[in-house]
């Protein structure tokens, strides 16, 4: 008994240490990303390798739901009676939620593991170390440059989910019973606001944040070798696609109370 | 030994409190790095417990020692990387405990660090890696930095492997690159933590001559962290053994080898 309270004592410390730390780290990337100058190099090359480089990987999972989307929805419409309101469906989930949320999750795994294992590595390799020594300041060349790069390409990315998804999910629908692409998409958003694609669409900034932040705190606090390298690559995909998941509950909440 | 090295042992034997060593500062207009009673510790263990040191311009200093007992974490505290429980660090007369980042960046744009593995970035080139300073901290145009770090490469013998990664690269060729990194900004002071560290005799003696050849050219005020004797033998002008993060005897080699010590000796034996 006595050793399970202070089993549990050890964890809620080393959770509240965590968080202390993150609060540091957090207050370390504001000061860096106040203060000139801004690292425009790295900044663009990290738009290339989080973006472009993650684009074919989203592109296909967005394609993949709408598709599986697409089969899913019509077995249980036509159960309902409702299959002309397939279109409809798909385009809805897709821009409302599968959209972004497996954007965020495919970025978290591809981009949380990379920037994990970059910087863990660079690390234990002392290179962190030497960015500072050469007087240089390692929260504004990469962490500032990897979050903000993750920020804006988030949304960018959602959108090529979103017109993958919508694409695979009218060629899946057509496939069965054919519509023309015109119809599809005429179907699709009938109803449909601005509202409905922009705040889901934007809120993705805020998966990048997460990604972005808790990748970077991940590998810049790794310790313990080649060993821990593997651990903070690990510790940020879990965490940030954990992150990802909790923000999508608060965020479709206040989605919903603010633009109804 | 130089007269100022001289004043230098006999300030760190005589007074612990560090007068004497402000009075030399004074008196040589300047001492480049000043170490006062410092302490750091890590946990409930004690890696540097009270260390007074002074390096001069144009002087190196060999600090000497087993593992884990304190070198490397001495080079961190001098450059700012890590700070120490109590204790001064004057760099320039300045005390790097009382700056602000900013503050501290001035000084170590002033200062070159050769890390134990070179610590190049491994996603630049050689030729990147040298100019990584040069782009950050100068207003050389493209074609001046291009030609600076064709002529620090050429310093220490890799103007050839300019394009090179560092992967591509042995660990002898990375030091020399991690040291005409740490010489671009043209520094007053040096830290080499462990330059021969790994490396075969040969390119060891490599290493020693470039850092003796650099010294003479630059004048700069050096301290190098080693475990290799002939090495410091051969590079500088003062060496400090540590044990147990005090520094136990600091002198000429010949004074090490004089010294009663039965831990200097015992050092002294296993090394030769």
């Amino acid at each position: 008994m006595r050793s399970t309270i202070i089993a549990a004592e050890h964890t809620i410390n080393r959770f509240l240490e965590w968080f202390g730390e993150l609060g540091l780290f957090a207050w370390q990337v504001i000061l860096a990303a106040v203060s000139a100058p801004f690292e425009g190099r790295e900044f663009l090359r990290q738009l290339d390798e989080i973006g472009s480089k993650s684009l074919p990987l989203v592109a296909l999972a967005g394609a993949a739901i709408g598709a599986v989307l697409s089969l899913e929805s019509r077995y249980s419409l036509v159960r309902f009676g409702a299959k002309s309101l397939l279109p409809a469906a798909i385009v809805f989930s897709i821009i409302h939620e599968s959209g972004p949320v497996i954007t965020g999750l495919v970025v978290s795994g591809r981009v949380g593991a990379g920037i994990g294992a970059e910087l863990g590595s660079m690390k234990v390799t002392e290179q962190i170390d030497a960015i500072e020594a050469s007087a240089v300041n390692p929260y504004k060349l990469l962490a500032v440059t990897r979050i903000l790069a993750c920020i804006l390409m988030l949304p960018l990315l959602t959108l090529a989910a979103d017109f993958c998804g919508v694409m695979a999910g009218w060629i899946a629908d057509t496939l069965v019973e054919p519509i023309s692409f015109h119809q599809f998409i005429h179907k699709g958003f009938v109803g449909a606001s601005f509202n409905d694609f922009l705040a889901p669409t934007f809120k993705t900034a805020v998966f990048g944040l997460i990604i972005g932040s808790i990748a970077c705190f991940q590998g810049m606090r790794t310790r313990g070798g080649t060993e821990g390298v593997g651990r903070a690559a690990t510790s940020a995909v879990v965490l940030s696609s954990l992150f990802v998941i909790l923000a999508d509950v608060i965020l479709v909440k206040l989605i919903l109370v603010f633009f109804p | 030994m130089s007269h100022f090295a001289t004043e230098v042992i006999l300030g760190a034997e005589q007074n612990r409190n560090g007068a004497v060593i402000e009075s030399i500062e004074e008196k040589n207009g300047g001492t480049p790095v000043v170490l006062q009673d410092l302490h750091k510790a890590f946990g409930t263990e004690k890696v540097l417990d009270g260390i007074n040191l002074a390096v001069g311009r144009g002087e190196t200093l060999a600090v000497l020692g087993r593992s884990g007992t304190g070198k490397s974490v001495l080079l961190k505290l001098i450059i700012g990387l890590q700070k120490p429980d109590s204790g001064s660090i004057r760099i320039h007369g300045q005390q790097l405990t009382l700056l602000t980042l900013t503050e501290i960046n001035k000084i170590r744009k002033k200062m070159g660090f050769l890390f134990q593995h070179a610590a190049l970035y491994d996603s630049l080139t050689v030729g990147q890696n040298v100019a990584f300073p040069l782009r950050r901290h100068t207003r050389m145009s493209d074609p001046e930095q291009r030609d600076r770090v064709r002529e620090l490469l050429a310093a220490v013998g890799m103007d050839r492997d300019l394009e090179k990664m560092p992967s591509d690269i042995s660990g002898g060729m990375q030091k020399r690159v991690g040291l005409a990194r740490a010489l671009a900004l043209d520094p007053d002071v040096l830290l080499l933590d462990e330059p021969t560290a790994g490396l075969d005799p040969i390119s060891s003696g490599e290493i020693d001559e470039l850092i003796l050849k650099l010294q003479k050219e630059r004048n700069m005020a050096s301290i190098v962290v080693t475990h290799d004797l002939h090495s410091a033998k051969t590079i500088a002008n003062r060496l400090a053994l540590l044990d147990k993060g005090k520094v136990v005897i600091e002198g000429s080699f010949e004074d090490l080898e004089k010294s009663d010590s039965e831990f200097v000796s015992e050092f002294l034996k296993r090394d030769s």
